[in-house]
């Protein structure tokens, strides 16, 4: 990708467009609150999500209380521990994972990265983060209903999401059939906007082949949630309908306890491929974003361009084809005819692919690098070998044959929670470290950030490793306790009492994170205008944190790439994105 | 070779044809569609998701209709109204059809006129095509009474296969709410039009943005769209 920086543009290109007025805050409540500007939005989406993910945090302390100490704690019946395993599954990956890294990251990194001075629709965009919050809101209700949440799985298959025994029949499932369909309804509005922005809104010089790698996951990722969502949003209703009116869309005829229900002719599998026709999507809507910052962040630290940028970006267009296309892989088991097995079983280890070309990829990017190994860095390198491990074991799942004993094992459980727990997570968590000085202007903690990278890091292997060899024991998912079966033998017992002591421990090393983020936002020191020396453009607003409207009178110019890392003769080790070619020495080559 | 020299504010570049336009302009700057203003950008991804959104509705009736083991109702005798002693099959949605497709031959005209900057007659045009949306809803509001008289209801009809009300209500209920917003978004440019707001500028309340006549053809983008997805739960509800 040479070329980039070798050919600059002739002349400045002028603008195609004239410059879109923006709303003006005119008080505290519009300026703060309802405020239309992305960065704002962007900071209440981020925090909103990381609340919903304490709730979801704790949530797994008392599932971890439960298997690792089975029979000593009264509090917890296995109705509870049923709602905690759905409300822990769905809060982590919809209302945390997708709407902190679209939401959050999308919000505050599109408009700087792209060069623009927000959203193309800040009025659209507030609305967005608004009825996220409803949904959030509506979700976190059902704790207090009649029944309780639901506890029908993350999954919520019919028939027995919906019928009596499982807990949270009576109103749990109803609010959360309600709160998805509010969220995806909010997550269009914020979805059209990015998308826009990425396509029609970018600085002038700003080609897609010259978006950081960021822009290109978050933007990738936010159309495949547009045309993924719309599945769940369906089976929602028809889940709704089936629940509150009595229709049989997914509810065949069925005897529970003696009793005829009055459901004929329905199709559970129906509700299983539309639930996977978005949640396989949903793990790379999650995943590609993360993708796309892990790359900026080893690039950046890694004082080294990204290796491939090309194949890096095409990857991400392929992986995000290819997800649509495999989503039947999650229902190996639920008695689909075995030719789908094979169509889908290829197909998903096609991605392998492109995925391993990232991976690849990244590590050549750190070949030879000037690595320094802040805490962002670190983050990055836990991702990486995070993630690598959780895609191997998508390997075994991948496969129709080995999945058959594997599914609904602990197997099962360690694969997602390393490649789409605790990989994005970690990622997340650097790109937090790494954009807090430009959102706040000062540095996080050093001292504390690498102290919570270790005790994550360390202690996330000690939470998941484990499960892999309880999976591969035959330890099955979602049983509130093993008891006593002759198949697994009890030293599973002690394994499981690890991994609950080290959940705990990882659980209260978050709160490390969370001081460090109040504590450093008045005690950090001043990190001025751009303390990692990056090139893109969000480094190099006139302002930090950025004022209204980015980028003071002027507009941005971009001349080249977003990877210009130790450029051998530049004056400094990197070349900012607008920082126009030195030719005849006509213009200034200040930063 | 042609040069892709930038020119000024709102002018179009000299452009390619064909592929080399399509590698040309997404291997630009600043927009991938060019001369394609955000709203509409904006409008026609939306629409592209709501397709999405329809698509899984008609698939999902389609797979419950062909694994039901009831047989299903016979939509002519179904949907037929008995006029002056004779039954005639389907005579209301064909009215409904003609209606709504009518209605978006005025939206067109209504286009074509707000860009002539014909206040009126593009306004009064709208207010015809919101006219004829109003009606459309209307005789679907008729059909749902008259069905549930005769006792269908989503979980049960008289006839058959049960899925057969659920899937009515539901897929024909979501259409007329596209086309119930449709009207009431129509009502409201139309009230712009007819105030001059797009000639002198005024503010969105809302959003404090400056309109223009292309919101009439935004509006009309997805007027066709609901158009459209009628032409697909008409074939693939009445006629099969």
């Amino acid at each position: 990708m040479g070329e980039a920086t070798a050919e600059p543009f002739e002349t400045e290109p002028s603008a195609e467009v004239p410059e879109v007025e923006l709303y003006h805050a005119t008080s505290w409540w519009t300026k703060y609150v309802f405020s239309q500007d992305a960065k704002i939005i962007a900071i209440q989406y981020s925090v909103t999500a990381l609340a919903a993910g304490f709730v979801a945090l704790v949530l797994s302390w008392l599932m971890r209380l439960q298997l690792g100490f089975p029979d000593s704690l009264s509090i917890i019946d296995p109705p509870q521990y049923y709602q905690y395993i759905t409300m822990h599954g769905m809060i982590m990956v919809v209302y945390l994972l997708t709407a902190l890294l679209l939401g959050g990251f999308g919000n505050y990194l599109i408009p700087l990265m792209v060069g623009a001075r927000d959203m193309v629709f800040p009025y659209l965009n507030m609305l967005s983060y608004w009825t996220y919050l409803l949904a959030v809101l509506v979700l976190l209700a059902s704790f207090f209903v009649p029944g309780g949440p639901t506890g029908a799985g993350w999954t919520l298959y019919p028939p027995q999401a919906i019928l009596a025994g499982t807990p949270g029949q009576e109103a749990g499932i109803i609010l959360m059939l309600v709160s998805l369909m509010i969220f995806i309804i909010g997550f269009t509005m914020g979805g059209l906007n990015y998308v826009v922005t990425v396509l029609q809104g970018r600085a002038r010089g700003m080609t897609m082949m010259r978006l950081p790698l960021t822009v290109w996951g978050i933007f990738t990722a936010s159309v495949m949630a547009l045309l993924a969502f719309p599945a769940l949003f369906v089976g929602a209703v028809m889940l709704l309908l089936d629940r509150l009116l009595g229709t049989s869309f997914f509810m065949p005829a069925i005897v529970v306890m003696g009793q005829h229900q009055n459901y004929s002719g329905g199709s559970p599998i129906l509700f299983q491929h539309m639930f996977w026709f978005f949640g396989h999507p949903e793990v790379y809507i999650v995943a590609l974003p993360a993708f796309g910052i892990v790359s900026d962040l080893i690039s950046t630290h890694a004082r080294r361009n990204i290796f491939g940028y090309r194949m890096m970006v095409w990857a991400i267009v392929i992986i995000g084809f290819l997800s649509f296309v495999v989503w039947a892989h999650h229902m190996y088991v639920s008695g689909m005819h075995p030719y789908f097995g094979f169509f889908f079983a290829t197909t998903t280890l096609i991605i392998a692919v492109p995925t391993a070309l990232k991976v690849y990829n990244w590590v050549l990017t750190l070949w030879r690098g000037d690595i320094h190994l802040t805490v962002p860095m670190l983050f990055a390198l836990g991702f990486i070998v995070t993630f690598v491990n959780g895609g191997l074991t998508g390997l075994f799942l991948g496969n129709a044959v080995v999945d058959v004993p594997l599914s609904d094992t602990m197997f099962v459980v360690a694969h997602f929670h390393m490649v789409m727990g605790v990989a994005p997570v970690l990622v997340i968590y650097g790109a937090i470290y790494h954009w807090y000085p430009k959102v706040t202007g000062r540095m996080p903690n050093e001292m504390l950030g690498k102290f919570h990278f270790w005790v994550t890091f360390i202690g996330s292997y000690l939470v998941f490793f484990p499960l892999h060899y309880l999976g591969l024991m035959g330890v099955p998912r979602r049983y509130y306790t093993i008891g006593d079966m002759d198949a697994i033998p009890l030293s599973t017992g002690m394994l499981n009492e690890l991994v609950s002591i080290a959940a705990f421990v990882v659980g209260f090393a978050q709160l490390v994170f969370v001081f460090n983020m109040i504590w450093s936002m008045r005690n950090g020191t001043p990190a001025g205008g751009n303390p990692w020396r990056a090139t893109t453009l969000e480094w190099q607003t006139p302002e930090t944190p950025p004022g209204h409207g980015n980028w003071g009178k002027d507009l941005p110019v971009v001349y080249r790439w977003a990877y210009d890392y130790s450029v051998p003769g530049a004056e400094q080790d990197f070349l900012p994105q607008n920082q126009p070619p030195v030719r005849q020495g006509t213009r200034s080559t200040e930063p | 070779m042609e040069q892709t020299a930038v020119k000024e504010h709102g002018q179009a570049q000299p452009r390619y044809g064909g592929w080399r336009g399509f590698i040309a302009d997404w291997s630009s700057d600043q927009r991938s569609f060019k001369n394609v203003s955000w709203g509409k950008a904006m409008m026609w991804i939306f629409l592209l998701s709501d397709t999405f959104v329809f698509s899984c509705f008609l698939i999902s009736y389609m797979t419950v209709r062909m694994s039901t083991e009831v047989p299903w109702p016979n939509p002519s005798e179904v949907f037929a109204l008995t006029i002056g002693g004779t039954s005639v099959p389907l005579i209301l949605i064909a009215i409904m059809t003609f209606v709504l497709i009518s209605s978006s031959g005025t939206m067109a005209m209504a286009v074509n006129f707000a860009y002539r900057r014909d206040r009126k007659r593009s306004g009064r045009l709208m207010l015809a095509t919101a006219a004829l949306g109003a009606a459309f809803v209307g005789m679907q509001a008729f059909e749902w009474t008259k069905l549930i008289h005769e006792g269908v209801r989503p979980w049960e009809n008289p006839w058959g296969a049960p899925q057969f009300g659920s899937t009515f209500f539901m897929i024909t209920g979501f259409h007329g709410t596209h086309v119930t917003f449709g009207v009431i978004f129509l009502l409201i440019v139309a009230r712009k039009v007819l105030r001059g707001d797009y000639d002198h500028g005024a503010r969105g309340y809302f959003t404090s943005r400056r309109g223009q006549y292309e919101a009439v053809e935004i509006m009309g983008l997805y007027w066709h769209f609901v158009d459209l997805v009628w032409v697909f739960i008409f074939a693939f509800f009445y006629l099969w």
